[in-house]
């Protein structure tokens, strides 16, 4: 067992390897916090785990004196409604295109090449046409989520219905399906896998552009919070909260995962991610 | 009056001329074996039968009207594979025809017609020996067991013809002739028309009443897709004492059963 790339960890040292790098992190942040704190008790770049506690109650158990709700709460589920209108829409088109342009030829002709080209606009790009057409109210932030994932779970879900086997569509014609059934009996549900796939890709975009459009004009969110309290270099504040949405982005992908699992026994085990 | 009629079909894809000139009448409950070389354009024809392709020329009559431009339920098929939906349990495989047709927008039985279609279906399950496994989805059916169900499931749809391409061709012999014997009784049961493409000429002599052979009867050595192919031998299977001794040579030989045997040999005009 000389060579490197024979020797593996066993579970416990797995774990133990897993931790370290956290672990580090965290004892490296703790000493740099300690030595600015110390030369400046006001330092308010690297805050201490007091603070923390103290934001993290403030923000989440205390009512907010100027409207009395609780800001973390209030916070996470205005952005978690934006993020999840976003994903139930952007999966309701995605779904419908993406099978109509995979199994109609006719649709592909037309649509294909436009789905191509809407996939190469830098949705970022197309924030300020949306705040200009649809105002600064919800619709504008659901809508950048929309157009950011949509394009990239049509053309994904186009291509799983054209991967179909050609015999699968033959055997269904001969069957007596219609093209109407043949799509929700037969490419439909096989399908389902891909767009969990698809959704779980893009749950890291559509982060990026809820947060994207809460930071330029919102009055809650999580993203609206931190951009907000960036101004007092409130640290304490941006820090939880940048762990609470990557605790969130992680349950959501959890979930999408669980679902997947529990959802689609008849994959062969190879095809499930 | 002949069931199937084909007259004078042709195939060609730009200058390569896979079938041509192709006559043929076959009557009702006839099981026909076409065998040939690989790339003798035996698959080609079978898409033809099915509409999943259009004649360059000819035509092929079904029951006397012209066959339909696209696959339809008069014509059932097997494929060698991708035949059942992987997302179906065994049962559900069964009664998708029977829901289609009963249900056009949901495709999807309910309640106590959906039990009723359960029982319909129950006694072709036992049939092709599935009940035990009617719960379970294809990925954890042998091959075999796949292509029963295929089989099953194309015959509960009652199509008149039943096109058969290559469907035991990716099985092992010991399953392969349980399947012999399965897709006999269900043909005499169900008073069945089979085309079934194989390449192995034993199992179109075991199985066939009538054996078409497709090969080319003209070859130009410099231009080897000039030519296609048409049924060179048209045999009825009855009298087997009037068959061309090669054949009867080339059928009897055991080994090995894969081998194409029509390959380099039969009637054939070489052209300079």
């Amino acid at each position: 067992m000389g060579r490197v790339i024979n020797r593996r960890p066993g579970r416990g040292l797995q774990l133990l390897l897993g931790a370290l790098p956290f672990v580090v992190l965290a004892a490296v942040y703790l000493a740099a916090s300690d030595a600015r704190l110390s030369i400046n008790p006001a330092d308010k770049l690297l805050p201490s785990l007091q603070s923390f506690t103290e934001a993290i109650d403030r923000l989440a158990f205390q009512p907010d004196s100027r409207k009395g709700t609780y800001i973390l709460w209030a916070d996470t589920a205005a952005s978690l409604l934006r993020l999840c209108l976003g994903l139930v829409i952007a999966t309701g088109i995605g779904l419908s295109a993406g099978v109509a342009i995979g199994l109609l030829p006719m649709v592909r002709a037309a649509f294909a090449p436009l789905v191509a080209a809407l996939s190469m606009v830098p949705p970022l790009a197309v924030l300020p046409i949306l705040f200009i057409v649809f105002g600064l109210g919800e619709l504008a932030k659901v809508t950048l989520i929309v157009i950011g994932i949509t394009p990239f779970l049509m053309r994904d879900l186009s291509m799983s219905v054209a991967a179909l086997p050609r015999e699968q569509l033959v055997k269904a014609q001969t069957l007596g399906a219609s093209t109407w059934q043949i799509a929700t009996r037969v490419v439909l549900p096989q399908i389902l896998p891909r767009l969990i796939g698809g959704l779980r890709l893009s749950l890291g975009p559509a982060w990026l552009f809820l947060i994207s459009g809460e930071a330029i004009a919102a009055t809650e969110g999580l993203g609206y919070r931190i951009f907000l309290v960036r101004r007092y270099l409130a640290m304490d504040v941006i820090l939880p909260y940048v762990a609470w949405i990557t605790l969130l982005a992680f349950m959501l992908d959890f979930l999408l995962r669980r679902l997947s699992r529990r959802a689609f026994d008849w994959m062969p085990e190879e095809q499930r991610q | 009056m002949s069931l199937i009629a084909v007259r004078n079909l042709s195939q060609t894809y730009g200058d390569h001329t896979v079938l041509e000139r192709i006559n043929l009448e076959v009557a009702e409950q006839e099981f026909c074996a076409i065998v040939g070389a690989s790339g003798c354009g035996k698959s080609t024809f079978l898409r033809l039968l099915l509409s999943e392709e259009k004649p360059s020329r000819g035509e092929i009559h079904l029951d006397g009207a012209p066959l339909a431009d696209e696959p339809t339920a008069d014509r059932g098929v097997v494929f060698q594979r991708y035949s059942v939906f992987p997302h179906l349990t065994v049962m559900e495989n069964l009664i998708l025809p029977l829901e289609i047709r009963s249900s056009r927008l949901l495709g999807r039985l309910f309640g106590a017609q959906r039990r009723a279609t359960k029982d319909k279906a129950e006694h072709l399950l036992e049939r092709v020996g599935l009940s035990h496994v009617r719960d379970a989805y294809p990925k954890t059916l042998s091959g075999g067991m796949q292509q029963r169900l295929a089989i099953a499931q194309a015959i509960i749809s009652k199509p008149k013809v039943l096109l058969l391409d290559e469907p035991f061709g990716a099985l092992d012999p010991g399953t392969r002739a349980r399947m012999h014997e399965i897709i006999l009784a269900l043909w005499q049961e169900e008073k069945m028309t089979v085309f079934m493409v194989t390449h192995d000429l034993k199992e179109g002599f075991k199985l066939g009443t009538r054996l078409l052979v497709f090969d080319k009867l003209r070859w130009d050595p410099h231009a080897p897709e000039a030519y296609g192919a048409t049924i060179t031998y048209d045999l009825p299977l009855d009298d087997r004492r009037s068959l061309p001794p090669e054949l009867i040579e080339a059928a009897s030989n055991e080994e090995p059963p894969h081998k194409p045997i029509f390959g380099n040999e039969g009637p054939r005009d070489v052209l300079h």
